[in-house]
């Protein structure tokens, strides 16, 4: 019964994950959230899938779509949505915003809005937890769109050549923001089809069944630990929403949004927790504990004040100030 | 210890007094282990320190500094080269985007404590993608410190300020210098950020210098002196932190100012300097100011045609001719 008892602390988790996401869709309509958001609803089993396979103190780095990762690695949706409403008590005090949110002190380094660049620093922090002989394996998620970009392959290579433990874990969604990956790449699977040239191991995963992505992990993780290297995992996802909020995504073809949603990473779950003996009342008091904090969030968020002025110039170096000059 | 040393062995002394100290400076590039560098600034390093410390790497100029960025922020200090400073714009997202602005923008979650070093400067007809000076990129970028020494202790005095720093350094060593001469650096020497040194007292003109145009100014000062013209020569060190309050300390000695740079007049760092002696030491002046900089045209191979497009001992007298005339 553990089992199940743990696989309803992760599909809570991913309704968490789903809830502050809707709340931040519905707060960028109401006007409360600036700038842009790239949601994603629909991809919460790889992130919570990974989290759940690895252990505390492991790095995660992120790209602009992260609100997962950050929520997965401990992040409150308080914090989260705070952060997106530009608020003093926001995750990264209101300096980062959607793309950026990260949570060092859980290990979670950041969500980086450039395609790729954190590949690398996901291999140095497994290069770091190697020198420091602490056990810890980095994370590096990605979108199937960063596979094109020069620096995919200088990560993987170096990871490979250090033989670090470092997990490459692309969320392969099938877009970029509006292209399909498979129209502008030369291999079917962008990831695990280059794992080789670098002679690492790869392993495609169902990106949206959280064991299936826990279980793969823990695989990956287990080669890692052991000093045997990299391994390049890609989970086959769908997003939700469009690329980001300006997007109606109207270049997917009929009928792929409602055949993704029917094995929505809840449904998955749902539907394995019922296998496992546990009732609908179970998973919905799972879910009505996630919307009742998500709830509070919003509230929490909303009351918060301002970004603080001041802010502006602490943070650019080490002694917390910005100053450049005598 | 011997009483004079070259720059070029001031280099790996300076990193190994650190590596010495701190077991967790760690150094990664392009041939810096066995083979001592290119340029044999890291000669012994691998034979005192050993592959666990000492880490030569792909040709992979975002995977060393992107990695390199990774271990800072997990606990390690890592010292990366870049071989020659042109190849740091195959690496420019990680210093325009990456390692300056995740403090900032995680709201002082991420420390990233690194050094990247690298071979600045013309000088050796090395032609235009081998030769360029080029501080002025990294100047652009708000977030990075920049110490850039003249003589052989400073190399040593800097890094060690570099190295023990907890904010991201760009160390350039001059290619032109790497083989002169001067006293080494005594036992624990340490030269602070943001000091510049007053290398010649007058009271006619300051020259305002870095790296390799300290040596230019200095012997400029020389022959000016023969002409009864007594020039201040002041060696910056390091353009971030600037020392903007030894050049007007300086002024209201002098009143004439000579800015001499390598890197190109179009956005080069003298211009700052200018701008706020302009603003804040208007009335100081008794003579409008001269900047001697390369000129804006790419590098060009022959020693002669060099020669006319980066300072030299004749137009930095000149230049001061020009105002002492005024
Ligand atoms: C280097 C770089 N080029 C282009 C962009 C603009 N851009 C932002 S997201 C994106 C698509 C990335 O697709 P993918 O890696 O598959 O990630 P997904 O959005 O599907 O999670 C692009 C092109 C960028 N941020 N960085």
């Amino acid at each position: 019964m553990t089992e199940a008892t743990e696989l309803l602390r992760l599909h809570e988790t991913m309704s968490v994950i789903r809830r502050t996401e809707k709340a931040a869709h519905d707060l960028f309509m109401s006007g409360l959230v600036k700038g842009t958001t790239h949601l994603a609803a629909g991809q919460e089993a790889v992130a919570v899938g990974a989290r759940a396979a690895l252990r505390d103190g492991d790095y995660a780095f992120a790209t602009y779509r992260g609100h997962h990762h950050a929520i997965a690695w401990g992040a409150t949706p308080a914090e989260c949505l705070a952060e997106l409403m530009q608020r003093a008590t926001g995750l990264n005090k209101a300096k980062g915003g959607s793309m950026h949110l990260t949570k060092a002190a859980s290990g979670m380094l950041g969500s980086y809005a450039i395609v790729g660049s954190h590949l690398p620093m996901a291999v140095g922090a497994a290069w770091s937890a190697r020198l420091r002989g602490t056990g810890q394996v980095a994370v590096a998620f990605f979108g199937d769109g960063a596979t094109n970009i020069g620096v995919f392959h200088e990560a993987l290579n170096l990871a490979a050549v250090w033989k670090l433990p470092v997990l490459f874990v692309c969320e392969n969604n099938l877009y970029m923001e509006y292209t399909p990956i498979g129209s502008v790449t030369a291999v079917a699977n962008p990831a695990a089809d280059r794992a080789s040239a670098y002679g690492l191991p790869a392993e495609l995963v169902d990106g949206n069944d959280v064991v299936a992505v826990q279980d793969a992990v823990v695989r990956a993780a287990q080669v890692a630990r052991a000093g045997d290297g990299p391994t390049v995992l890609e989970a086959r996802t769908y997003r939700h929403y469009g690329h980001s909020r300006t997007d109606p995504a109207s270049y997917r073809p009929d009928g792929e949004l409602e055949s993704w949603l029917e094995r929505d990473p809840l449904t998955v779950s749902a539907h394995r927790l019922r296998s496992l003996g546990l009732t609908d009342d179970d998973i919905k008091a799972a879910e009505d504990r996630a919307a009742s904090l998500v709830d509070d969030a919003v509230d929490t968020a909303k009351s918060a004040p301002d970004a603080d002025l001041a802010e502006a110039f602490t943070d650019v170096w080490a002694d917390g100030g910005a100053a450049w000059r005598t | 210890m011997a009483d004079v040393t070259t720059y070029r062995e001031s280099v790996a002394e300076g990193i190994a007094r650190e590596m010495r100290r701190d077991d967790t400076v760690v150094c990664l590039g392009e041939d810096i282990g066995a083979a001592g560098g290119v340029f044999k600034t890291t000669a012994g390093l691998f034979e005192e320190f050993g592959p666990r410390r000492v880490w030569d790497t792909p040709i992979s100029e975002q995977a060393i500094v992107g990695a390199a960025m990774g271990a800072a922020m997990t606990g390690m200090r890592p010292v990366a080269e870049i071989m020659f400073s042109d190849f740091l714009a195959c690496c420019w997202d990680y210093l325009a985007n990456e390692i300056p602005k995740v403090r900032y923008m995680t709201g002082g979650q991420v420390t990233v404590p690194l050094v990247i070093r690298t071979a600045n400067g013309g000088g050796l007809g090395f032609g235009a993608q081998h030769s360029q000076s080029v501080e002025n990129w990294v100047l652009t970028v708000p977030g990075l410190k920049i110490a850039a020494p003249s003589t052989p202790a400073d190399v040593v005095g800097l890094l060690a300020t570099a190295i023990r720093s907890d904010d991201p350094v760009v160390f350039f060593e001059h290619k032109g210098l790497f083989a002169s001469k001067g006293a080494p650096a005594p036992d624990g020497h340490e030269v602070p950020f943001g000091q510049a040194a007053l290398l010649r007292e007058g009271a006619d003109v300051t020259l305002v210098a870095l790296a390799s145009t300290v040596p230019l100014a200095l012997a400029g000062a020389d022959r000016l002196a023969e002409q009864g013209v007594r020039a201040d020569v002041l060696d910056l060190r390091t353009l971030v932190p600037l020392d903007v309050s030894s050049v007007l300390r300086s002024l209201e000695r002098t009143s004439r100012l000579v800015v001499v740079e390598e890197n190109p007049y179009q956005g080069g760092w003298g211009g700052t300097v200018v701008s706020v002696v302009a603003e804040e030491g208007f009335e100081l002046l008794d003579a409008p100011i001269r900047r001697v900089a390369g000129a804006n045209v790419p590098l060009p191979f022959a020693d002669a045609l060099e020669e006319q497009v980066i300072p030299t001992v004749d137009k930095v007298v000149d230049a001061v001719r020009a105002l002492v005339d005024y």
